[in-house]
Order: structure tokens, then sequence, then C-alpha cells
């Protein structure tokens, strides 16, 4: 799959406010397997990211995938958005209603499963992802790691063309981080191409193909992962990453 | 168990069952007591005061009836106002949020009195709307409709914005939103407090005697001018509201509870 992002300016805020959040980025990437989001905070990850999920819309630039352009009339950015899961940093599950219900709502709401095909997608990836016990728990019954897993069910269900990870372990404590992590890491079985935002370098280096690295609102490197944490080729990137491989 | 300890509520704890129990009919006694001795002293309650009333029973209970009638009929619209006032102030359309605001504004910052009494005899007059129980029904809506409006405005509000992004991510529209995320969290917020506006709204319907509604108060005021009883009129009226709101107060206050474990 292919992934372009052209010319991508988002500006937050108004008047003497105005930041440029992202500044006429680009960023073309050949989907590789994994590719993860890289850079100082406030450099733009996160929003390059809501951006390609059709959560943001720019003030200029275009977002394709293999070619389509991502549309701007509402109700097909709602199917483009649905075409692609997102996993959020928070925990996003809605709370009213059990792991499974939160699972197979959207295969009957959005993508109009019937309500037994739905539940029994839902419940074969629930089972997958170790979920098969907490199936009828509420969100508040669960454990920050679990919760997250049940948001990767949720976002795996709908067989999206990918899927997005927005810093998915920065509410976590350590030890849910490092069970999410290998979640994440033991996703490349199901074969959907993942894009992540992350702060664990250690975790973007053993599982990521390709790194994008952002500072500043724009892309300022995007090389093979190995390449990049070998021999970043920026002043950026090799100050950035020795700081944060400084412990 | 201390001395102290029957009068006193322990820090951070509860008292025994009981011991409250036995507070609340004491203290339940003793407002009776001195209700018997100001008032019966005073306005001689005789058996023969509480015949006279009782002759006129029928009022009491025709009045009654259709003080519930009136507030579950404003309970009804009341919702239907509050509900499509407070999408109204969210919405984008600035002209319909405008009057949405207005509209708000002018109900919470007049007093029902006042309402009732424009509405009523130059609003209602002046389109030709000659039934007093309608235009009862709709004023007191409309009163109820603003407060509500505002609690439902709240209680959409209440929902975090990162509920709102995952639906959005999903692919879910915008009735899909509410449907299925914003109103059943909004509702859990919100039960509590609609509880208490309800009981309001049974209070409040007394102020439609004023247009000669035939409500409960009214009834105890007709009944008060046939017999010339203030104490035996007036006392079944205070006891017929609290009839009707305690039960409510008690609702609310298990709805409260519930929503406390729940979450």
């Amino acid at each position: 799959m292919k992934l372009e992002a052209l010319d991508i300016t988002k500006v937050f805020g108004s008047g003497s406010q105005k930041r440029r959040v992202l500044d006429s980025l680009t960023l073309r990437v050949d989907f590789p397997h994994v590719l993860a989001l890289l850079g100082p905070s406030g450099g733009g990850k996160s929003t390059l990211l809501r951006v390609i999920a059709g959560l943001e819309t720019p003030e200029e630039g275009t977002v394709s995938l293999d070619g389509i352009r991502m549309p701007s009339e509402e109700r097909s950015l709602r199917n483009y958005r649905s075409s692609l899961g997102v996993v959020f940093q928070s925990f996003n599950l809605f709370p009213h209603m059990t792991a499974l219900r939160n699972t197979e709502l959207p295969l009957t709401a959005v993508h109009g499963l019937d309500a037994a095909t739905a539940r029994k997608r839902a419940l074969g990836i629930m089972e997958r992802l170790g979920l098969a016990d907490h199936a009828g728990k509420m969100p508040a019954q669960l454990s920050g790691g679990q919760r997250q897993r049940v948001a990767i069910a949720r976002a795996l269900a709908s067989q999206p063309r990918f899927l997005l990870f927005d810093e998915p372990t920065s509410a976590l404590d350590p030890e849910m981080t490092a069970e999410v992590l290998a979640l994440i890491a033991e996703l490349r079985e199901f074969g959907t191409p993942m894009l992540l935002v992350t702060h664990e370098m250690g975790f973007a280096r053993k599982v990521a193909d390709q790194v994008a690295f952002l500072a500043g609102g724009r892309v300022l490197e995007q090389a093979e992962a190995s390449d990049f944490f070998a021999n970043p080729r920026t002043e950026e990137a090799r100050r950035f990453l020795a700081k944060v491989l400084a412990y | 168990m201390s001395f102290s300890s029957l009068f006193l509520s322990p820090r951070g704890g509860v008292s025994p069952w009981w011991l409250r129990a036995f507070w609340m009919a004491l203290v339940l006694s003793m407002t009776a007591l001195l209700c018997v001795l100001v008032m019966g002293g005073t306005m001689g309650v005789t058996r023969a005061g509480w015949d006279s009333v009782w002759k006129f029973r029928g009022v009491f209970w025709s009045g009654w009836l259709l003080t519930i009638l009136i507030s579950l009929l404003s309970l009804v619209f009341s919702c239907l106002i509050g509900l499509a006032v407070a999408l109204a102030r969210r919405s984008r359309l600035l002209p319909l949020r405008s009057a949405a605001m207005l509209y708000v504004e002018v109900i919470r910052g007049t007093p029902l009195l006042a309402q009732i009494l424009f509405l009523f005899y130059v609003v209602a007059n002046a389109v030709g709307l000659q039934e007093r129980l309608v235009a009862g029904v709709l004023i007191l809506s409309l009163f109820s409709g603003a407060y509500l409006a505002e609690m439902i405005r709240s209680g959409i509000e209440s929902v975090p914005e990162s509920q709102l992004e995952s639906a959005k991510a999903i692919g879910f529209s915008i009735v899909q939103t509410y449907r299925f995320v914003i109103a059943p969290q909004a509702l859990r917020q919100i039960l509590p407090p609609l509880a208490g506006q309800f009981a309001s709204l049974i209070k409040d319907s007394s102020l439609l005697s004023i247009i000669g509604i035939g409500e409960f108060t009214l009834a105890a005021q007709q009944v008060n001018s046939a017999t010339y009883r203030t104490l035996e009129c007036y006392l079944p009226l205070a006891v017929g509201y609290l009839a009707l709101t305690l039960p409510i107060s008690l609702l609310s206050r298990v709805l409260e509870k519930q929503l406390r474990y729940e979450t």
C-alpha cells in the first residue's frame, strides 16, 4: 500500500497564538509493515497521524492512499475513517458497554454486518488477542493493558486497511506498556500494516521497518529503521537520539 | 457505644440505621406536637372542623389528580423542549443558537408567576387560546424546558472529548454518535437532577391556581372559602404535595447511589 501526504500544513490557534504544527510536510511511503513516526514532542507526529486518519482537516495539502485522494465531503470521509483502525493513547473505549459490545458495535452500526456475523467476528478477534475471558466485562473492570487490547480488537475487527497507533502506551505503567508493546509486535501476524507514533525508542527499533523523523512540522528524515538508529543523517535526529537513548 | 455517639455521626462514617430512624421519628413527632400546640390553640381544631372539610374530599381528590396530570404532561413536553433547545444551543447555526440562548435566559431570569400572568393574560389571550388547562401545561412546559435544556446540555458536555474522537474514528455519523455514545453517558449524568426537576415541576404547578386551573392548590383554596377552615384545608394540601415529591426525592437518591458504584 502506498501512502502519500503532500504539502500538508496544519495550523492551530488563531491570531498571535497561531502555530504551524505541520509546515508543508511531505511524506511518501510505500507502506512497509510497520512505519514509526518519531521525533520530539510538539514536532507534529500526532497531528500527522490524525490528518492521515481523517480526524483533522489540514489547511493545505492532500493525503492519498494507493493514489486515491482522501475525500473531503463528510459522508465519504466517514467511509474513509471507518476503513482505518485507530488506537488512541488514552482509553477511548465506550465505558457503558461491555468489551464485546465495544468490539462488535462498529461492525453492525458502520460496516453493515448482521448481528450474528459481527458477534462471531468480534469473539474471534478477542480470542486471538487473549480476551476470551473478558468479553462480558465493562471497561472499568479491566486493567489498563486489557483495555488497550480491547481497543486494538475493536480496531482490528473491521479489517482495516491499516492500523494507526497514537502513543498507545503513554497512559500505561511500565509493566502494561511492555504487555501492549508485545501485543503490537505480535500483530505482525495479522498482516495489517501499521503506522505508529511512539515514545518507546527501544520498541520502535525492534518493531518498525521504516522510520520517519518529524521535527518542527516537517519530515526531516525517512529511512529504514536499522539505518536510522545506527546512522541518523540529520543533526536534529542525531541530537534527538542522543538525548532519548542516553538512559 | 458511647453516649456522644447517640448524638453525633461518626467522622467519615454513618450511624446505624435504627439510630437515624429514631432521630427522624423524634424530630417528626416534635414538629407535629409544635404544630398542634401553636395552630391548634389559635385556630381551634375541632372534630367539626375536620368533618366540614371531609365533605369536600372529592374536590381535594380531583384537584390532586389534576395536579398529577398537569405535571406528567408538562414533564413530557418539557423534556421535548429541553432536548430540542439543548441541541439548538450546540448547533452550528448561529441564529438557532442565539434564539435558544435568549429563551433560556428569559425564562430563567423571570419568576414563574410573572410568566404565568404574562403568557396567559397577554399571549394566550392574543392568540385566542381559551383553554386554561392547555395554556397551563404549555406555560409550565416552557418554564421547565429551559431548566431541562441546561441540564441536558451540561450532560452532553460532560461526555469527554476522547469519546467523541473515538466515535469519529470508528466512522459513526452524528446521529449514531448521539445514540450510541453521547445519550447513554449523558443520561446517567443527569438522571438525578432530572428527578429533582420533576419534583420542582409538581410543586411549581401550584402557581397555576392563579389563572383558575382547578388543581390541588386551587381546590384547597376553594374548600377553604366554603368552610372557613384553614389548618384543615392547608395541612392536607402540604401533605398531598409531599406524597408526590418524597418518592421522587427518594428515587433520585437511589439513582445517585447507583451511579456512584457504577463508575
